[in-house]
């Protein structure tokens, strides 16, 4: 038995865990960071599943990693390296495509094919999204005020945001008000005619929640695409170099390099509590390891009801977080394949390919993606799913063997709760993959033959292997009722928890999910404000 | 009027966003798409490919080629071996800086210099009495820059020199595809990277070949505007941008000793008489009085100026390089930043500056003009160590340790 005494232990080795461990180990803490499984990074992991292919498993592109995270933490320093991508490219069944580029005019053209009206709309709804993803990057960057305190700070904070919000002017407010209620089509539809544009902007609405793009809510995780930062410039999507793993391999040094003590293999059966009052853990082993504070990197769900266990927490604080929404809707299929794939709408160049240096979304119309939606309502996968496609060897070389490249696939439907159950997950699995390759195949004729690995990953997998309960990769569906003062559980969003010593850090807390590092950091700063350790 | 280098019909065929700059008095590439961010991104993860022919090389040989290149350079080249390369720089009889370039040692009696600017008046005029022959080759000799993490994969399929054991500053003579060429292990981006020169009429080969070797290794071509941000990693000097020749000055006080741009280290006074060896002496003793240091600007403060105005920061992608001044934090001039970036790599927001010397030091605070809607500003810069980018790989001898 280990009786060594820490300030703090983080159980999960994710990356707000490692955050909130690189925070409380430079404001000089002692602190031990506990990961189950064999590599760090949670959901942010890089692993060579084929000689000479480096995955990103899960996540596969960050946005809104916090920039002040960047800086603090000097994760460059600490080997983190990110490269923007450099193109949105829709293919379509029919021959056409459309791509967006950095170029404004390249991206006018594109866009004009389809709508002259749109092309010239679009740099306005961007300048529109903008604005407003400046004022919610102050949500992002805070603790988030709850209405319902009596703690006159917590007023105060929500007076000026109020102001702030004023001050954007009518014609924001409003937007403000639809993007919070309109579902991400009609919102895109006050703005645009053209399907081609909008489905795939419309999807962005829904990545990681079980609703359609015609379902009202969908509209306000459009701004997350405009909310992104990456060199100061407000822009979306950016690779880690050497895949998402390194980042949180740097984040890891980082912490090490503070003193934090980080152990991998050390999964952590349950938070010991001693008069009601978390004081340590018990790992798998049955080792047990005292510290000051627990904080917990996992979703509310297994921290509190796996680690800590019903018995010892309230009736009222159970059932409201037994309503919190989880059902994973998306799975991952991740391809090594000998040579770049090219698809039959936009041929490639002699090997050049700029159309395939970003994102590349198999989203053909609204009705495709809210047909995927109806089969996953009703329990299964969809047959013709919507993909997101990233080659991130295009643009880092490094993570395959020269001339090789990876195919990373995210793909939504994939309900975690299929009609035969989720357990059946596993008999479903390859169907799955097949799905989504065959689908991809339809724009790549020559897919197929060239493949040397594929992995599927489903949302039972995600469980599984990666703890993301019901397969939810934002620990909770990002969805308004589930945001804000209200995630995981209203009374309970400034990461304290019922338990007293118990802090929460990861996703499943404000400001949520993706690779933002905002929770590890804000439970890092309301820890050490109450010195707690 | 630019003339066209060799590689032109390469470049100008992939040059879609026909953005063309002067370069020497040739056309060269700013960048080759209308945005220059893809180039700097494969120079740092990949493989960038960089006409740099318009540097103006001269072969140096004959018995006392070492001898007089000894006496023109601050650097004693008679310690230089065959196959090395040396950088440096070269000052007028008063110590002020005329140029800077690189020294290679091609055979016991074959030298050749590269530099900035045309000098081959002022080499002829420094070598009355040495059995030299100078010739200006700059004409004759096409040369690209292969810079990135992947540099030395792609050459490895290209020749047959031994790539691993090629040294930093070292060079080697090879051929490529069956013709000649000199590989040396040098570059301005700061990293792994080499230079490879060939024969005009060798160009267009090498070029393909090493485009088509380099393709699954992400090679892409690059121009200056990439390159402007990795120099400013690197912290290199340049000639004309933060420094100015003594040739081309009007007044002494734009004159620069190599110690006031932070070229000290390459000067070699203790040896027989070189040009410049007296003031320089004088002036290592008195100790300049201005310093080329390395400034990051304060990222919280530049952010906070631009909430002031309700904007979000807002960061030119490209090296700017129209000098700002800089004051200390009780509103003293005490300089200018003469180049600056945001370094994407490093997420620091970089300047390089001269600075008067009481001011100079590490972690000395400054501060440094802002401009934000049209309204100046200061704001602080730190002095910083310099270079601010330097991989291991840029001098690790084999594998590709970064």
């Amino acid at each position: 038995m280990t009786t060594s005494r820490y300030d703090a232990i983080i159980v999960g080795g994710g990356h707000n865990g490692l955050v909130c461990a690189a925070y409380l180990a430079r404001a000089g803490r002692k602190v031990l960071v506990l990961e189950r499984r064999h590599v760090l990074g949670g959901a942010a992991v890089t692993e060579e599943l084929h000689p000479g292919f480096h995955f990103s498993v899960c996540s596969y592109v960050v946005s809104l990693f916090r920039p002040k995270i960047i800086r603090d933490l000097e994760l460059a320093r600490h080997g983190l390296e990110m490269i923007p991508l450099e193109s949105a490219f829709t293919p379509l069944p029919d021959g056409r495509s459309l791509c967006r580029w950095p170029d404004w005019h390249r991206t006018r053209r594109e866009i004009a094919q389809f709508s002259a009206r749109d092309a010239d709309l679009y740099p306005e709804f961007g300048l529109a999204m903008g604005k407003m993803a400046y004022f919610a990057r102050e949500l992002i960057d805070n603790p988030a005020p709850d209405p319902a305190s009596f703690d006159p700070r917590e007023l105060m904070r929500l007076l000026r945001l109020g102001k702030r919000l004023r001050s954007l002017g009518p014609d924001l407010m409003h937007l403000n008000t639809q993007l919070l209620t309109m579902s991400a089509v009609d919102f895109l539809d006050l703005w645009f005619e053209s399907e081609v544009l909008k489905a795939p902007m419309s999807v962005s609405g829904v990545i990681g929640t079980f609703l359609g793009v015609r379902s009202p809510g969908t509209a306000y995780v459009l701004l997350h695409h405009y909310m992104g930062e990456i060199d100061g410039a407000f822009r979306s999507w950016g690779l880690v170099k050497g895949g998402n793993g390194q980042l949180s391999n740097a984040v890891a040094s980082a912490a090490r390099a503070s003193g934090a003590e980080i152990r991998t293999e050390a999964p952590v059966s349950r938070i010991l509590l001693r008069n009601g009052e978390a004081e340590g853990v018990v790992l798998d082993n049955g080792d047990e390891i005292h510290a000051k504070v627990v904080v917990s990197g996992l979703d509310p769900r297994r921290t509190f009801l796996g680690l800590v266990g019903e018995a010892n927490l309230d009736d009222a604080f159970v059932t409201r977080l037994s309503r919190f929404k989880f059902r994973g809707s998306s799975g991952k299929v991740n391809l090594a394949v000998d040579r770049l794939p090219e698809f039959a709408c936009r041929p490639n160049d002699n090997g050049r390919a700029d159309h395939l240096r970003g994102d590349i979304a198999i989203a053909p119309g609204i009705d495709y993606l809210e047909t995927a939606y109806d089969e996953a309502k009703y329990g299964d996968f969809s047959r013709r799913p919507y993909i997101n496609v990233v080659i991130p060897s295009v643009l880092d070389p490094s993570v395959a063997p020269p001339g090789k490249h990876i195919v990373s696939c995210f793909v939504q439907y994939a309900p975690y709760h299929i009609k035969e159950g989720a357990d059946h997950w596993p008999n479903r699995r390859e169907a799955f993959g097949d799905a989504v390759v065959d689908t991809l195949a339809e724009y790549c004729p020559g897919l197929k033959d060239t493949i040397l690995y594929r992995q599927v990953l489903t949302p039972w997998d995600l469980e599984k292997e990666f703890g993301l309960t019901e397969g939810n990769i934002f620990h909770g569906e990002l969805s308004p009722e589930q945001l804000l003062f209200q995630r995981p559980v209203s009374g309970w969003a400034h990461y304290r928890t019922p338990i007293a010593r118990l802090w929460m850090c990861g996703s499943g807390t404000h400001p949520g999910g993706g690779v933002m590092g905002a929770p590890g950091m804000l439970a890092a700063r309301a820890i050490l404000k109450t010195n707690a350790t | 009027m630019p003339i066209p280098s060799p590689f032109h019909p390469r470049t100008s065929a992939l040059c879609t966003g026909l953005r063309w700059k002067d370069w020497s008095g040739y056309h060269a590439v700013c960048s080759y798409g209308t945005c220059h961010e893809p180039e700097y991104f494969a120079f740092r993860h990949a493989a960038g490919l960089m006409d740099v022919t318009p540097l103006h090389k001269y072969d140096v040989s004959g018995p006392d080629a070492a001898a007089f290149l000894a006496r023109v350079m601050v650097k004693n080249i008679l310690k230089l071996r065959i196959g090395q390369v040396t950088y440096c720089c070269w000052c007028d009889e008063f110590g002020k800086l005329l140029d800077d370039g690189t020294v290679w040692r091609l055979d016991e009696h074959a030298y050749r210099v590269t530099a900035a600017e045309p000098n081959l008046a002022w080499l002829r005029r420094n070598a009355d009495g040495f059995d030299v022959t100078i010739a200006d080759t700059t004409e004759r000799i096409a040369a690209v820059s292969l810079q990135g993490p992947n540099a030395r994969a792609i050459l490895k399929q290209v020749t047959d020199a031994d790539m691993d054991a090629l040294r930093f500053f070292w060079l080697t003579r090879t051929t490529i595809g069956g013709r000649d060429a000199i590989i040396t292990r040098t570059g301005y981006t700061g990293d792994l990277g080499y230079e490879v020169w060939v024969d005009n009429d060798d160009a267009l080969p090498l070029w393909d070949t090493l485009m088509s070797a380099g393709r699954p290794f992400g090679i892409a071509p690059t121009g200056l505007d990439a390159l402007d941000v990795c120099r400013v990693e690197a912290g290199f000097i340049m000639n004309a941008v933060d420094y100015y020749s003594a040739n081309h000055c009007v007044i002494e006080a734009r004159k620069s000793t190599p110690y006031e741009a932070g070229l000290g280290w390459t000067v070699n006074l203790d040896r027989d008489p070189f040009v410049g060896q007296s003031a320089l002496r004088a002036e290592k003793e008195r100790g300049a009085t201005r310093r080329f240091v390395g400034l990051e600007i304060d990222w919280d403060e530049f952010e906070a100026l631009h909430a002031r105005y309700g904007l979000p920061p807002e960061l030119c992608s490209e090296a700017w390089r129209d000098p700002r001044p800089v004051y200390t934090a009780g509103g003293t001039q005490v300089g200018q930043a003469t180049s600056g970036a945001w370094s994407p790599i490093l997420k620091r927001n970089l300047a390089l500056a001269t600075v008067d010397r009481p001011h100079a030091a590490i972690g000395q605070t400054l501060r440094i003009e802002t401009t934000v809607e049209f309204v100046r500003h200061r704001i602080t810069a730190t002095v910083v160590e310099k270079p601010f980018f330097d991989p291991p790989r840029k001098r690790a001898v084999a594998g590709d340790a970064s």
